[in-house]
């Protein structure tokens, strides 16, 4: 009888322990409840995850000598990252501050989970007036408080392979779309390419025809958010694009299924000659090669004299850093923040991921003015344009990247990339977006 | 001794002096006792199933039948009712997302025929074949249950790895070495994709077949054989005449969980392709993965899963209908 009592009270407090438990839910808004420790997600940003993890564990210490604040870092890799953002959000529960893709800020902007950084928040980091221009214009739709501020700032280029230009006689690399073609057939030869690309990595298909978009003067949205992926120079722009493989058969058509930075492999032992990346230098050391046998000059633009307008030859590529809404450390993450874009940090983190700062100070540290890293620089103030901040960004990066995927497919298997073929997948981008 | 013992004697006694009502009352009580007992046990199993299970599909259905894009992710709870918005895109086959739904749908039901069939023939086969015992036979019915023992992402990356085009080891053999192919082929983009996806899924799962089938053959009497060899059955009628019928219950509990893994898997695509399958191999449940997460469209996701629920309850209650009725008439 008492083994019975047992059994049914033991029953009745599992129950009841269940019930709390599917009960329970998240907070909103931010508090202060645990000021004495925030959780980190970091993006991956070097070679490898360890490598962040070196990089970024020493410089968490630092700051916790000098708050008495821990900082649990996670870093979350970039096929994990977006997903991983989007179900915290909706549970409630996840870091304290977190790094974002840029071209992310406005779509997750949209979904309300990370705070605003209005000018009193951006009073609390040393002021808004820190940060470059052109990074501040990929943190949120325009007219919002920025859903985020930038912490590194990258920027795409040419990078090309010495070795293989010296062997096919070439002294310069090309400035024109026209140039990167006809050089790129004389690489072309002994099973050695003449420019690499990831046909299958959505975000890069995302990231060329965006900028090839730019010097056919169109953008793939129109002035009030709206999906406009058919227009003339947009099919000009994809096409132009695929058709380094379908026409001029400058880049092999294995590259067609490219997406974990294969190409970047095939540079390094010499098979392909150049390719067009966001700051490559670390990628490139971490696989082996040193900095004297790459070389790095502006992306290529249809008159060969980068600018604004037609003359842009990159997006605005960076990381931003975030703070969730729901901390539970709203202080401690402005801190942590502060920390994070200050000069002296700043200048440690950027030259150790071979990206530009976004703080002005910072940048004018002499280790950004390199003759790799001045390229790079330049690009990014003068001839980069960010991607457009629409809450849709993110759908635009699947649909239009996929297009471009299944266009490459198509070149590969050898089938002609005509206009009405690259304006019908990009019609069927267009329609799967979300209606307005 | 006495001392102790008066209180308690005197309590008995003053209970059984109380009015009737406590006295018919405790039987009753213990009866209740008796039988609620067994739901009391019971009722932490019964909420953990709610919880884990039930809860889950209930909200799904429930988003399905909400507007939950990204603008409510938040606040999803407080997101718009959207009624049967969701499932009108969905199923409206003259617009790109209908079509595409459909399209893949198409592909994965074309997908899951013909996997589920290859896996229960080389399953069905190699268990026959290991059923008479030989020297080393141990050695290769452990073998051949190896994919089947290997995480799943372990094995598709190897895959993956295998048949990329310019460094993978399918092209190597084809081209290379056997010359099958005058330009290596892709395998992994355009329509190849769905041969690629077809072995791996094969080879994934026909194992799961052996196992079931190595276990339902132990169950035949071997006198059956004995009895058939005498009256001249040779071995392909003794397989059509007593190994299949024997198999009969088995086959039917096989059939349906290949059936319902196949068409619900996500790891192999998933893994395999990556976030943007190729048109030829993509399945419904990578499109529907597609349809939530990389368009932050949940209630168009929830709706796509719903409908899929739906058709796998009309085809798992179609199929456990049609062959219970077939071996009733089998048995009678």
């Amino acid at each position: 009888m008492r083994r019975n009592k047992a059994a049914s009270v033991g029953a009745l407090v599992l129950s009841l322990a269940l019930t709390s438990a599917a009960c329970g839910g998240g907070t909103s808004g931010g508090s202060n409840e645990q000021p004495k420790t925030l959780t980190y997600w970091a993006s991956n940003q070097g070679a490898s995850i360890e490598v962040d993890k070196k990089v970024l564990q020493p410089e968490l210490d630092k700051f916790e000598k000098e708050t008495g604040i821990k900082v649990k870092l996670e870093v979350v890799p970039w096929s994990d990252l977006l997903n991983r953002i989007m179900t915290a959000s909706t549970t409630g529960r996840g870091p304290d501050v977190l790094n974002i893709g840029n071209t992310w800020s406005a779509s997750l902007q949209a979904g309300g989970a990370l705070m605003p950084w209005d000018d009193a928040a951006f009073q609390k980091i040393g002021g808004k007036d820190k940060f470059v221009e052109s990074a501040l214009g990929s943190t949120g739709a325009e007219g919002k408080p920025p859903a985020a501020v930038p912490l590194y700032s990258m920027a795409y280029a040419l990078y090309y392979n010495k070795k293989l230009f010296k062997e096919a006689g070439i002294s310069k690399p090309p400035a024109t779309w026209d140039e990167l073609v006809s050089t790129g057939k004389k690489l072309t030869k002994d099973g050695k390419a003449g420019l690499g690309v990831e046909g299958s990595n959505l975000s890069n298909n995302i990231h060329q025809v965006f900028v090839l978009g730019k010097q056919h003067g169109v953008d793939f949205f129109t002035p009030d958010g709206k999906a406009d992926f058919t227009s003339d120079g947009a099919v000009a722009a994809v096409k132009q694009y695929v058709d380094l493989m379908a026409t001029h058969k400058i880049v092999p058509r294995g590259n067609a299924e490219y997406e974990q930075n294969q190409s970047l492999s095939d540079f390094a032992t010499d098979k392909t000659a150049m390719v067009l990346w966001q700051t490559a230098a670390a990628t490139f050391a971490a696989k082996g090669m040193s900095e004297d046998e790459w070389g790095v000059a502006p992306a290529p633009v249809q008159s060969g004299a980068p600018g604004q307008g037609k003359g842009t030859n990159s997006m605005v590529a960076g990381i931003n850093l975030a703070v969730f809404k729901n901390t539970k450390n709203s202080e401690g993450a402005m801190k942590f923040v502060e920390f994070m874009s200050s000069d002296g940090e700043q200048k440690i983190l950027n030259k150790a991921y071979g990206s530009i700062p976004p703080v002005k100070t910072a940048q004018q540290d002499p280790a950004f003015n390199g003759p790799g890293i001045a390229t790079l620089r330049e690009t990014l103030t003068t001839s980069a344009a960010a991607l457009p901040q629409v809450p849709e960004e993110s759908q635009f990066e699947t649909v239009v990247g996929t297009a471009v995927k299944e266009l490459f497919a198509e070149a590969a298997a050898g089938r002609p990339v005509t206009d009405q073929l690259v304006r019908a997948k990009l019609d069927k981008a267009q329609q799967q977006m979300p209606k307005k | 001794m006495t001392t102790t013992a008066s209180p308690e004697a005197g309590e008995r006694t003053a209970r059984t002096d109380r009015p009737g009502a406590q006295a018919p009352r405790a039987p009753r009580f213990g009866r209740l006792r008796r039988i609620g007992l067994p739901y009391l046990l019971l009722l932490p199993a019964l909420l953990l199933e709610l919880l884990v299970h039930l809860v889950p599909m209930a909200t799904g259905i429930a988003v399905s039948f909400k507007e939950l894009t990204q603008f409510y992710l938040r606040d999803w709870i407080n997101s718009p009712w959207a009624a049967l918005e969701n499932y009108r895109v969905a199923l409206d086959f003259d617009a790109p997302v209908g079509q595409a739904l459909l399209s893949s749908f198409a592909t994965t039901c074309l997908f899951t025929a013909l996997s589920v069939a290859l896996c229960w023939v080389l399953g069905v086969s190699a268990a026959i074949f290991l059923q008479e015992s030989f020297r080393g036979r141990g050695i290769l019915r452990t073998l051949f249950l190896v994919p089947y023992a290997l995480p799943v992402y372990a094995a598709v990356i190897t895959w993956s790895f295998m048949f990329q085009r310019d460094n993978g080891l399918i092209n190597h053999v084809l081209h290379d070495q056997l010359g099958l192919a005058d330009t290596p082929p892709f395998w992994l983009i355009g329509e190849n994709s769905f041969v690629a996806l077809l072995v791996v899924s094969v080879w994934k799962g026909w194992p799961f077949a052996f196992l079931i089938v190595t276990a339902g053959l132990q169950n035949i009497p071997r006198d059956l054989y004995e009895a058939a060899a005498l009256d001249g059955a040779g071995i392909p009628q003794q397989i059509r005449r007593i190994t299949l019928p024997s198999l009969r219950p088995v086959n039917q509990v096989l059939v349906l969980v290949l059936f319902l893994w196949t068409f619900n898997d996500f790891n192999t695509p998933f893994v395999l392709f990556g976030n943007a399958a190729p048109e030829s191999a993509n399945l419904i449940s990578l499109h529907i993965y597609q349809s939530s997460f990389q368009t932050w469209n949940f209630g168009l996701g929830s709706a796509m899963s719903v409908l899929l629920l739906l058709f796998l309850l009309a085809v798992t209650s179609a199929y456990l209908l049609f062959t219970s009725r077939g071996r009733q008439a089998g048995d009678a």
